[in-house]
């Protein structure tokens, strides 16, 4: 397997092009004569002489022939009326730019009527393209054979046989040879000679390249009696054989594809309710203003971008511990002005965060803005990581699992190893005891739901490279972290963990089945038949804690 | 005192109710009087009524308040917060809705005498199994009562046999809630999806647009709210309600004394569903209109927000709660529709830090206070 992104190559090619043409440029100025002679030839009325001066101009061994028969190809050829020369165009507005088809330098603007198209016929079409393709494919430079394979494989012109079989003998690169081989089978399926069609079909079977999937198929079209027209017996048991591997080689990559879906949504989901499990585990405190919490992360992340319009790339690395102290302020000021006053009363907790939950959306939406706002994506996030045709997977969704996996790793290290984690530990195990031992309770649960709230402020900046971001972001995720944290039991961050990449697994495999929205529900109402048989979660707290009363 | 003449002897005590009552009947008695039977003898007198929208939207609070009391009976006196009982509501609501809905009969847009104009959208063909029976309505108050009453039994009894309690009680409600929410919104549920049910045209033959109609519904919902008081009020009064409370305030202890805990508490809650589906089929033909968005956990959280700024555990402190916020929301979102979030965001917290019995917890303290300053007068 190969790992190239797809759009950065395609983007590589490009400038590719533009260096050939320029440094084109540099070198056709010294030895031209053999184009000098040859272009003006093209301008003339019949087609057989055209198509001769073409495959003349295709044995030229440079660049700019390439960019002439490209020009010629894409009806951009023309001559001016006034001296019969030769010129490329280009349309500007409504004038056309003219360029020497020599050496590419721009020669003017003129109007449109004082130029005139090279015609061309179909067979002057197809001859151009065959000789581009052959010009191509045996290129030097291994990005524009790529390229060009690319192209052929989408079209497989049979008369391009000769062509690639030429060019497999001399490429070196082995992922290429492999796509040739590929595209050479893609012709000789439909080969008169029964081996070679044999020794094809045997090829397309090791490829998940859609078009393979499609001529197998093809060979396997039935009449409308049910019979198969292909007569061939071998062909026919071949070709099931082979559609038969494809078919289970791209289940499995649609399977993998899935999971990989499902630890993402399972990475969101456990960064959404990682800092609901430090504050709801260890305050025992329903904070239903956790969502709203995540959106000033993302809104965060949307005012740093707006701060620093020039480093988009470094301005996500910035917003990270700058949604933390925002976030992570807000919680702290939550628990000191209304949390404070209610231990011991968790269900007008719930309702009095909820009130707060409600006054921060507003206040988003009357400072900000009562629409969503736009967050940029930065470029080393985009794009997606091709292993091949049908297995494909975009960066952010990766960069978003491990950065919830280093977060996690990150929280678990201050609880198991800073003097903070273990007071933190030791006040949600017995609190009357942690005071007695000296630990100051108060200034601990300000500081744990400080981190709570912080981590729902970094998740922010994450999810905004993923979703909206608008006043409601909070809420979509608000019931989601509570079912992660009741599932995987309270105050145990590794049950938050697994029960978060069960739930996005869950939930992303059973979507093929029964559709996004049941999906969530079927999930939803497993977790309430679940807290029913298990109260504490997957991974109940040890202790005399449980019980209550 | 001669009024309670008129009330059954268990309310005796409950002055709150009686004034309620009282007050009740007053107003509705006043809008028969003034609405329906003047303009009907003298049509010349006709400047004097209500305006029909203000006979509806009294209607509607009537209805809100009678989901409070449902609620309150659950939370004020057995303490258990369900944040998913708009869905009771949004069910009987929706009984009435296909009610409604069949009554129409070909009177749609597109005119089919069985099928829903949704449906015939959708290029449904035949009516789901689950709407047979709605065109009658007897068959229609049957199902207000009988879903939510048996979504609320099987919830309850894995619930509370489980021992699921407090907040995580009140996370599985909101859950409950929400993936109804999520259900009603898909098409294929065969309820309208997004839009809901709406356009009603009549009911048991009576015109909807009508006022006259307007004002029986008018009135029954006051006589729903009123006999749902005095049943509720029957209820935490008895023998179970005792049992109740002693439940709220020592689940342990009640158990251990030999009380089946679960089913003192499943019972309080399949009565509270039910009364919360009577009031949302005595809402939806006043709105005209039930959609999914009734079902959304925000409107179960504000619901308990209604008892505790009326004050729970008290009955009548629910139904002036659920008064004061819906004419407080109906006011601000037409006249300043951007601080009604700021409003309620910041009902939520000063109710809960510094008003723990609500405003019938205020309106005691005061009373108290004057009562002690007249002892102390006496011993002074």
């Amino acid at each position: 397997m190969k790992f190239i992104s797809q759009k950065n190559n395609l983007g590589l090619h490009l400038i590719y092009i533009i260096l050939c043409l320029i440094f084109a440029t540099n070198v056709s100025a010294e030895n031209n004569a053999d184009l000098e002679k040859l272009i003006p030839q093209l301008q003339v009325k019949n087609f057989k002489k055209k198509i001769a001066s073409v495959k003349q101009l295709a044995e030229i061994n440079k660049p700019q022939s390439i960019t002439i028969l490209e020009a010629l190809l894409d009806s951009r050829l023309y001559y001016q009326k006034a001296d019969k020369s030769v010129v490329i165009i280009q349309k500007k507005d409504h004038k056309y730019e003219i360029f020497s088809p020599l050496d590419n330098t721009k020669i003017g603007l003129v109007e449109k009527k004082t130029i005139k198209k090279i015609t061309t016929n179909n067979k002057l079409r197809k001859t151009i393209r065959t000789l581009l393709a052959q010009k191509k494919i045996s290129h030097t430079e291994l990005n524009i054979r790529q390229a060009a394979l690319k192209e052929i494989l989408t079209s497989s012109d049979a008369s391009l046989l000769p062509v690639l079989q030429q060019a497999k003998k001399n490429e070196s690169d082995e992922s290429q040879k492999d796509l040739l081989t590929l595209a050479i089978a893609l012709i000789e399926v439909d080969s008169k000679d029964n081996s070679i069609r044999l020794s094809a079909i045997k090829i397309l079977g090791n490829s998940v390249f859609p078009r393979a999937k499609g001529k197998l198929e093809q060979v396997l079209l039935t009449n409308d009696q049910g019979s198969f027209i292909e007569q061939d017996k071998d062909i026919i048991t071949a070709s099931q054989k082979a559609l038969k591997r494809i078919n289970s080689k791209l289940s499995l990559f649609s399977n993998l594809e899935t999971l990989f879906f499902g630890l993402s949504l399972g990475s969101v989901l456990l960064l959404a309710a990682i800092g609901l499990s430090i504050t709801f585990g260890v305050m025992g405190v329903i904070n239903m203003a956790h969502g709203e919490l995540i959106m000033l992360g993302a809104y965060t992340t949307y005012l740093v971008q707006q701060a620093m319009p020039n480093d988009i790339g470094l301005s996500l690395i910035v917003a990270i511990p700058a949604a933390f102290i925002v976030s992570g302020l807000f919680g702290i000021a939550i628990e000191r002005g209304v949390i404070r006053h209610l231990y011991g009363r968790p269900l007008e907790t719930l309702l009095a965060t909820f009130g707060i939950s409600l006054l921060l959306q507003q206040m988003v939406r009357t400072l900000i803005s009562a629409q969503n706002v736009p967050v940029i994506t930065p470029s080393w996030l985009s794009g997606s990581l091709v292993f091949n045709p049908a297995f494909a997977i975009t960066y952010n969704r990766i960069y978003i699992f491990f950065f919830a996996l280093m977060v996690f790793a990150l929280l678990m290290l201050i609880l198991k190893k800073t003097s903070l984690g273990l007071q933190v530990r030791a006040v949600a195990k017995n609190r009357s005891m942690a005071t007695a031992m000296g630990i100051k309770t108060q200034w601990v649960d300000s500081l744990t739901f400080g981190l709570g709230s912080g981590v729902a402020g970094v998740a922010g900046v994450a999810l905004s490279q993923l979703t909206n971001v608008g006043p409601n972001l909070g809420q979509a995720y608000i019931i989601d972290s509570f079912m992660v944290v009741v599932f995987g039991g309270v105050e145990n961050l590794w049950g938050t963990l697994v029960a978060a990449m069960t739930l996005g697994i869950t939930n992303k495999f059973l979507e093929p089945w029964v559709g996004a929205v049941m999906s969530k529900i079927i999930v939803l109402i497993f977790l309430i038949i679940f807290i029913q048989k298990r109260p504490n979660g997957l991974f109940p707290q040890k202790g005399r804690s449980s019980g209550g009363h | 005192m001669i009024i309670n003449y008129f009330f059954p002897q268990f309310m005796h005590k409950d002055t709150g109710g009686k004034i309620l009552l009282s007050l009740l009947a007053l107003v509705t008695i006043m809008v028969i009087i003034f609405n329906f039977l003047i303009p009907l003898l003298l049509p010349e007198a006709s400047s004097w009524h209500m305006p029909t929208y203000m006979v509806t939207l009294l209607g509607k609070y009537l209805c809100l308040a009678l989901l409070a009391i449902a609620l309150d009976l659950v939370w004020g006196y057995c303490g258990i917060l369900s944040l998913g009982h708009a869905a009771f509501f949004a069910l009987g609501g929706y009984a009435m809705g296909m009610y409604l809905m069949r009554q129409i009969g070909d009177r749609g847009v597109y005119g089919d005498p069985v099928l829903p104009d949704f449906m015939v959208f959708l290029n449904w063909s035949e009516l789901p199994w689950y709407w047979y029976g709605f065109e009658s309505f007897a068959f229609t108050a049957l199902m207000i009562l009988l879903v939510p009453g048996l979504l609320a039994y099987v919830f309850g009894w894995m619930t509370f046999r489980s021992r699921v309690t407090g907040v995580y009680l009140s996370i599985m409600t909101q859950a409950l809630t929400y993936a109804l929410m999520l259900a009603f919104f898909r098409n294929e549920m065969g309820l309208g999806g997004n839009n809901g049910l709406t356009d009603f045209k009549d009911i048991l033959g009576f015109s909807l647009q009508s006022d006259s109609t307007r004002i029986v519904i008018f009135s029954l919902s006051a006589a729903a709210l009123a006999m749902g008081y005095i049943a509720s009020r029957f209820i935490v009064e008895s023998k179970l309600g005792k049992t109740v409370v002693a439940i709220r305030d020592a689940e342990l202890r009640t158990r251990f004394i030999g009380y089946k805990v679960e089913n003192f508490k499943l019972w309080i809650f399949v009565f509270s569903a039910m009364l919360a589906g009577v009031a949302g089929a005595l809402y939806v033909p006043q709105v005209g209109i039930i959609n999914p968005g009734e079902f959304s956990p925000l409107n179960s959280i504000e619901l308990a927000i209604w008892v505790a700024i009326g004050g729970r555990g008290t009955l009548f402190g629910a139904v002036i709660g659920a008064l004061i916020v819906n004419y407080a929301k109906t006011y601000f979102t037409g006249a300043l529709p951007e601080l009604w979030l700021f409003a309620l965001g910041t009902l939520f917290i000063v109710s809960t830090l510094y008003l723990p019995k609500g405003v019938v917890g205020l309106f005691e303290r005061f009373q108290n206070r004057t009562e002690n300053n007249k002892l102390e007068e006496k011993t002074a």
